[in-house]
């Protein structure tokens, strides 16, 4: 660390205002934030307090909390593909691991190399710092996409992302929608034969590796289809099931919804009311399952209330990126709301609308989209009732 | 009763004017810098739309469409005057906006200030005629659908324009590169919001 240290320090002038390659700057920048920065806090005593925690190191503990669900991706990759196969009996978990990494470490690369590319490149164009958003973003595009997604529609997905829904804007913390959503929803709708169907969840079975007549179908389309699923609770909840790379182990998931709650990175608000929200549509929706028309919409419409949030990507939407900060209500009130509505039109969406398997995505968007206005009503409520207040002060005295 | 429920959401979130239609974009773009004035013509619209769309449908049913003079005379059951529905609907929209001007500024002159010059450009708004169109296109089979689908059409248009202007107010500080301030970022922004209201294409009511 110290030799790296020095190297630095003897580049520096060079990247100075003067020096040869001012230009880059910004990259020098962050390259050296990224390993010294901030290199001091608080000693134990002292009258006021200085933490070491900053942007680099709250995506840090996001990027900690994703990887429980991106080495489970892994190994589901390789698992569902060998069971695809046929050929469980004859692997071993270190095929099936390597296997899934060979599939999702080409993805994370491109997807880092795409985004920070960009990145770089602006900052250096624009002149300002490189900030440490992409971080998480390029970690969580490969994670919300399906296994087998060709690298150059990734790479294409990660443009559209950080071009027009970040850097248009300005950057790091200035979008109006979640940058890796914003991927997923492009590829999603400019590539839907890759982004969704029951052949693309399970690596290698668009070129026909799979057996002959097996379903590759998600637990969803499952349901959509037939109005019952072929897994059992328990491997939905491990995540023994096809679907994109990072959202199928609820277990892993909220491992990382743990260490995002602890180290109070991510709003348990948000979370909490998106649980209430999805369980709430969840219920309405048995209670609406009579009305059904047919046998296979009844079959989805009373799947019990809980079982949705194991299902599809609901629990990572809600844990990752519903708690995104930037696109986010930033109210304390308005976290709830946002939070509410997310998983009340992700459950209504999965279920009542035919044209897609899973809501969670556009439901989040969509929730972007009003967050702002959300937080617009909550703040003038606030100085209502404290106008209120103060005329009321003013009548007394 | 199901029906009507039907109707009005499907205006609202399904075929929202302004993310499926991209009707009545130019008011839409330019009075949504604060929430506070897009709430005014938010709520202008959705009192037009669903007072024009009503008196449309009558006019329609009871004037232009093929056979609808009839209860005139039986003589004029072959007389199709739909040619003139287009010059017909724009005259009713102009007309109703200006009596709901002048009644409102006769009987509620602080709602009248506050909407200010809102109120009379709605009479060019797109979305309004949009909405006359498409009450004529989808041959609504009672006046009440046809209030429903004006009101709800109203509510989808206003809820675009008030979270395109909080939007907008959040990103006002936003380091925005200089060729795309202005206009150049919000029909950015309202790209991606209609992504986010691709949630509810496809839904059958």
């Amino acid at each position: 660390m110290k030799a790296i240290q020095n190297l630095m320090d003897s580049l520096r002038p060079q990247f100075e205002p003067g020096g040869k390659y001012h230009k880059f700057w910004p990259a020098y920048d962050a390259f050296y934030t990224f390993l010294f920065v901030p290199g001091h806090t608080t000693p134990a005593r002292g009258a006021h307090i200085r933490d070491g925690i900053d942007l680099k190191r709250t995506m840090f503990t996001v990027i900690i909390a994703l990887i429980p669900a991106l080495l489970f991706g892994m190994y589901n990759a390789g698992y569902q593909h060998f069971k695809a196969a046929d050929m469980l009996q004859t692997v071993t978990f270190w095929d099936m691991f390597l296997y899934g990494a060979g599939k999702i470490i080409p993805m994370l690369i491109v997807s880092y190399g795409v985004g920070l590319g960009i990145e770089f490149g602006m900052a250096v164009a624009r002149g300002h710092q490189v900030n440490e958003g992409y971080l998480v973003t390029g970690m969580l595009i490969p994670l919300i996409m399906p296994i087998d997604l060709p690298l150059w529609m990734l790479a294409i997905s990660v443009v559209f992302a950080v071009v027009i829904g970040k850097e248009v804007f300005g950057g790091t913390g200035m979008n109006i929608l979640n940058p890796a959503l914003t991927a997923r929803v492009f590829a999603f709708f400019a590539y839907p034969s890759y982004m969704s169907g029951d052949k693309v969840w399970i690596g290698g079975m668009l070129r026909g590796e799979a057996v002959d007549g097996y379903s590759g179908a998600t637990a969803l389309g499952d349901l959509a289809t037939t109005g019952t699923t072929q897994f059992s609770v328990m491997d939905m909840f491990i995540g023994f099931i096809p679907g994109s790379v990072g959202e199928t182990s609820t277990l892993a998931i909220l491992i990382g919804a743990a260490i995002l709650l602890i180290t109070g990175v991510g709003s348990w608000k948000i979370m909490l009311s998106g649980v209430i929200g999805a369980l709430f549509m969840g219920i309405l929706l048995n209670g609406i399952s009579g009305y059904a028309t047919t046998p296979e919409m009844q079959g989805f419409l009373s799947v019990p209330a809980w079982q949705h949030l194991i299902m599809g990507g609901f629990a990572f939407g809600i844990v990752f990126m519903a708690t995104d900060p930037v696109s986010a209500a930033q109210t304390e009130k308005g976290k709830w709301i946002y939070g509410f509505l997310v998983g009340f039109f992700a459950i209504l969406i999965r279920v009542l609308n035919p044209a897609y398997p899973e809501g969670i995505m556009l439901a989040i968007l969509l929730m972007n989209v009003f967050a702002p206005l959300i937080d617009h009503y909550v703040v003038e409520a606030n100085i209502r009732k404290r106008m209120k207040r103060m005329k009321l002060q003013t009548v007394k005295a | 009763m199901q029906d009507l429920i039907n109707i009005f959401v499907k205006a609202i979130f399904v075929e929202n004017m302004i993310f499926a239609y991209f009707l009545g974009m130019c008011s839409y773009l330019a009075v949504s810098k604060t929430v506070k004035t897009g709430v005014g013509l938010g709520i202008a619209v959705i009192f037009v739309l669903g007072i024009t769309v009503p008196i449309n449908y009558l006019l329609e049913n009871y004037v232009l469409k093929e056979g609808a003079l009839t209860w005139l005379d039986e003589s004029f059951a072959t007389v199709d005057l739909s040619f003139l529905s287009f010059i017909m609907f724009i005259a009713v929209i102009a007309s109703m906006v200006q009596l709901v001007e002048m009644t409102v500024e006769k009987f509620a002159p602080a709602l009248y200030n506050a909407l200010g010059i809102f109120l009379p450009l709605i009479a060019v708004n797109c979305a309004i005629l949009g909405g006359s169109l498409f009450m004529q296109e989808r041959a609504y089979s009672n006046i009440s659908e046809a209030t429903v689908f004006g009101l709800g059409s109203g509510v989808g248009w206003f809820l675009a324009i008030v979270a395109i202007a909080a939007i907008r107010e959040k990103i006002r500080y936003s380091n925005v590169p200089a060729p795309l301030r202005g206009l150049g970022i919000t029909f950015v922004i309202t790209g991606l919001m209609g992504l986010g209201f691709m949630a509810f294409m496809g839904i059958k009511l």
